[in-house]
């Protein structure tokens, strides 16, 4: 099948949560790549697949994934023993590689889209390894990809904030890092916090002040809300907050909400951020508190990080949390990394356990989350992979969210005392087809700004997933019938047919040319690298791609504030 | 002789310092570093710089390129066990071998991987604490040079990290303090501007472990009941010791190639897990100085295609990583391997192991072979004669390698893949 052949997908059952469609009996037409009106009843097909009495859906959209870069590939370096239990031959059509927590790229790519994923976007891409990172995504086949560039802890942001720098230089400087990183979003990982473990702090609260900058994540998290607003990037800054993992960082979280002042912001993996004290062991969930504020603050959204039972591997930008949680990891190994006045990361393999008190209230803070939180556009499916948890888990972790009698039967399994201290077994809330729906695909399109991806209208791209229905979710969404990327069937039943490239989202804010003067000089007098090779054009994009396209989105109309 | 241009800003691909504040006057017969160059970097760019025979040779007779290509895929498609190695390659030709690797069931090594491995197995048994180039720049007040002058291998190391004019923090430059452990050939690098000379601390490369795994203890707070390790006084390692943990910022620095001798990684380890218990009090880190002949670069590409490091095997149909077995000069001494695919675009120096299994040569046309090799194909060196990717010493910076002039001249990565294409 080639992309300009129309095809026909006939009779299926459609949702599709952009448009309201909640299961409509209907045809889908594709042509060049794009979903297209239904032609006349004159016009024959060229190609028809009979999906009645399956389910059609746009191809779902993972917004929070470590899937290339530095981290992930320490990760997979440091792993052999995880990898050889699931390594991957190729075949006719596809390369080798091996699978588990931290897969090879192609084996990533293929896996993604055997699920009926079609655009997967890594969270913490270090500004100054991004061309790593843009790399390790141009040799994940079939999906989408697309980057936040991460600030926050970079010297040249934080001696603008100690040098009481306008927000309209910040501004600046942030548009010209997201366009000449090639990235698509902005993330702030524990801010001022892992610039702060380089002067030998071990914490950072909210209102804690940097010990060389004096400057406080409070202040770092609204200028940087206030400039992704103000540059018109469409999905608000990505923010990983303080202290990760520590009971009692429920009131951080809550209190990072109100630092942004009721700018747009998305908090990421929070479950692990949703710890309180109670009980004797001091860790309780804080997921209620968590869910009733999200609920009570339209301009918050969140994924949740759930985590699930087994081998892992935790790869952060924050080396602080990731040098603290070191102990815990499992084999234990551990690698911590300051990087080039820019950033840091840690990489810390982890093995959930049930029956560890810790790990099993982990597991249901995070599904609580997902429970309590009303609005599913603003609650996203994410094991932040693979720090909770490979992505390959996600159709388990499906069920669990739609099947509440699953549920409670693993809950029963759990740590006796985890049980306990959670309120999980008492919610009585299944999520329904249409809410996978938005949380998977519809809701992470609108954040990301991605006009004509997340759904089935005509004009749009024809990223498409086609499920058999199952009364087990995890069977259903373990292995569509039909994956469609850009029009071309590329995956069925689970198994690859077609090795497809992707393509790469991006945004390119407009910035005042003037930065580039401080810029040239800080990089000439601090850095070992000159400012004119930091910058990625897109033409190396496209060599770093397979001669994938940059799809460049539109940022809104500067801000007049 | 062609008119020159001159070039700024260039990156150079010659060591892993990868530096990338070159001049470089470019013309059609020549390439000449006219400032920030140093003596690998000049002789680099000159070689690479000077016209070559373009043209493949199959048996020593000049073929088309499509002729010498079809020969070597016909080479390593009647192979039991086909070994692409040397891979002194910027990411695009890793990208292609391992993808030719792949469909040709070869087992792929770096011709830097034995003193890789030496930091690779620590990474892979405990992991470490690291830091960049940038980070020691302008944060560094107390540089342990172990068992390295580090200038040897990496020439402008001391003029780019350490004498700098000013640091972004409240350290003065001029004011590190600069300890050599271990041998150090040269150590006049070390000399503060001021003339303030480093301290040295002499002991055989190979005894390294015993006087790290002392200095630990000390460092620990535990008792040696030794005067002297390996010729080192104690003392000398108490005061060391002490030094340390007074630091701010200390940084351990090493270079594995320079650590040649039996389970060097045992005494990588002893020193990151050192560097670690530093960190329980102060900041401390590792900076393991590699990435010379693209031995970075290719891992890198090697680990996100594969999920392993190098010396990983595709003759079963998916990786199987093992960093004994799959050596080069093993595979060659058993004969397990029987053919060669030899690739070296980035240093011309680097020519294959002697060997009589049928070997294809991918490099620079001026390489001077101890022997003819069945195929070989001249390629353009990255950076020169064609864009390309390069890793740097502290593997998180990839420079970006500009293609200096019009060249005809084929790229490992074309020329790679062609051989794929052939092999059907």
């Amino acid at each position: 099948m080639t992309g300009t052949m129309r095809l026909k997908l006939k009779g299926g059952t459609v949702v599709d949560p952009a448009h309201g469609v909640r299961g409509e009996v209907r045809d889908v037409f594709v042509e060049n790549g794009r979903i297209v009106t239904a032609p006349g009843a004159a016009a024959k097909d060229h190609q028809e697949i009979d999906v009645s009495g399956m389910i059609v859906m746009a191809g779902a959209i993972d917004l929070h994934t470590h899937i290339g870069g530095g981290k992930v590939n320490i990760a997979r370096a440091m792993l052999p023993e995880d990898h050889r239990g699931d390594l991957v031959d190729r075949t006719a059509l596809t390369r080798s590689g091996c699978g588990h927590a931290a897969p090879s790229t192609l084996t990533t790519g293929y896996r993604y889209a055997e699920m009926g994923y079609t655009a997967c976007f890594e969270p913490a891409m270090l500004p100054i390894n991004a061309r790593q990172a843009h790399m390790e995504m141009g040799d994940t086949p079939i999906v989408d990809k697309g980057a936040y560039a991460m600030l926050g802890s970079d010297d040249f942001l934080l001696r603008m904030l100690a040098a009481n720098d306008d927000q309209q230089s910040i501004n600046d400087y942030v548009a010209w890092t997201i366009t000449h990183a090639q990235a698509m979003g902005l993330k702030v990982v524990n801010p001022g916090g892992i610039s702060a473990f380089k002067f030998n702090q071990r914490m950072l609260d909210l209102d804690e002040a940097h010990a060389y900058y004096r400057v406080t994540p409070r202040r770092i998290l609204k200028v940087l809300a206030q400039a992704v607003h103000d540059i018109g990037v469409p999905h608000p800054l990505h923010v990983h907050g303080c202290n990760l993992g520590v009971p009692g960082n429920v009131d951080t979280t809550l209190a990072t909400m109100d630092a942004v002042e009721g700018l747009p912001m998305h908090l990421t993996h929070i479950q692990f951020h949703s710890y309180g004290t109670e009980g004797d062991r001091k860790f309780s969930s804080g997921a209620a508190r968590i869910a009733e504020a999200i609920n009570a603050r339209p301009n918050i959204s969140a994924d949740v990080g759930q985590i699930l039972f087994g081998q892992t591997v935790t790869a952060s930008g924050d080396n602080m949390a990731q040098f603290r949680n070191a102990g815990a990891g499992s084999p234990k190994k551990s690698v911590v990394m300051d990087i080039e006045c820019d950033a840091g990361c840690g990489v810390v393999p982890f093995k959930y356990r049930d029956k560890n008190f810790v790990n099993a209230l982990q597991w249901a803070i995070g599904l609580e989350i997902f429970l309590l939180v009303d609005d599913p556009w603003r609650i996203f499916l994410t094991t932040d992979h693979p720090n909770g948890a490979p992505f390959t888990t996600y159709p388990h972790l499906i069920r669990l969210l739609m099947d509440k009698t699953f549920r409670n039967e693993k809950l029963a399994g759990l740590n006796d005392d985890a049980q306990k201290l959670s309120n999980l077994g008492a919610i009585d809330r299944e999520y329904s087809l249409y809410e996978i729906a938005i949380m998977t695909r519809a809701a992470p399109a609108r954040t990301l700004g991605l006009v004509d991806r997340g759904h089935l209208a005509p004009g749009a791209a024809a990223d498409i997933t086609v499920y058999r229905p199952d009364p087990n979710p995890e069977v259903m969404f373990a292995k569509p019938a039909y994956v469609f990327k850009d029009g071309e069937l590329v995956a069925r039943d689970g198994a690859i047919v077609k090795v497809t490239w992707g393509n790469t989202h991006v945004v390119k804010p407009p910035y005042d040319a003037a930065i580039e003067r401080p810029l040239a000089s800080y990089f000439e007098r601090f850095h070992t690298m000159r400012m004119s090779n930091f910058k990625i054009g897109d033409d190396e994009m496209c060599e770093c791609g397979h001669g994938s396209k940059l799809l460049r989105h539109t940022c809104r109309l500067p801000s007049t504030r | 002789m062609s008119a020159a241009s001159e070039r700024h800003d260039v990156p150079c691909p010659f060591c892993g310092l990868a530096c990338d504040d070159l001049s470089i006057a470019v013309a059609l017969d020549r390439v000449e570093v006219t400032a920030k160059g140093c003596l690998l970097s000049r002789t680099a760019f000159a070689r690479a710089g000077h016209p070559a025979m373009q043209q493949p040779r199959v048996k020593g007779v000049v073929a088309p390129l499509a002729d010498a290509t079809a020969h070597a895929a016909s080479i390593l498609a009647a192979a039991h066990l086909p070994l692409i190695a040397g891979l002194a390659t910027d990411v695009a030709g890793a990208r292609s071998a391992l993808a030719l690797a792949d469909r040709v069931g070869a087992v792929t090594d770096h011709l830097g991987s034995a003193a890789k491995l030496r930091n690779l197995l620590v990474l892979q048994d405990a992991g470490w604490i690291t830091t960049t180039l940038s980070e020691v720049r302008n944060r560094g007040d107390l540089l342990i040079l172990v068992g390295t002058d580090v200038v040897s291998r990496f020439p402008r190391f001391f003029e780019r990290i350490v004498w700098v004019r000013e640091t972004m923090f409240d350290l003065d430059p001029a004011a590190r303090e600069i300890v050599y452990l271990g041998e150090a050939a040269n150590t006049d690098a070390g000399i503060a501007p001021d003339g303030r000379r480093p301290t040295t601390i002499a002991c055989e490369n190979r005894r390294l472990g015993e006087v790290l795994g002392a200095l630990r203890a000390v460092v620990a707070g535990r008792r040696v009941p030794r005067d002297e390790i390996a010729g080192v006084p104690l003392a000398a390692l108490e005061a060391l010791g002490a030094r340390m943990k007074q630091s701010q910022y200390g940084v351990a620095v090493w270079a594995a190639g320079d650590l040649d001798f039996p389970h060097a990684e045992l005494a990588v380890q002893t020193l990151t897990d050192l560097v670690r218990d530093l960190n329980q009090t102060t900041r401390f880190s590792g900076l393991a100085l590699a990435g010379t002949d693209g031995d970075y670069t290719f891992n890198q590409a090697h680990t996100w295609q594969t999920g392993f490091p190098f010396r990983t095997s595709l003759a079963t149909g998916h990786p199987v990583y093992d960093p004994y077995h799959h050596g080069t000069d093993r595979l060659i001494a058993t004969g397990e391997a029987d053919a060669l695919l030899w690739v070296s675009s980035l240093n011309p120096a680097r020519v294959p192991p002697a060997t009589a299994i049928p070997t294809i040569v991918l490099g620079h046309g001026s390489m001077q072979l101890p022997r003819e090799p069945e195929v070989f194909i001249p390629v353009a060196t990255p950076g020169v004669d064609d864009n390309g990717h390069f890793f740097r010493a502290d593997k998180v910076v990839t420079l970006p390698l500009r293609k200096l002039r019009d060249s005809q001249t084929v790229s490992a990565a074309a020329a790679l893949d062609a051989i794929l294409k052939a092999v059907g």
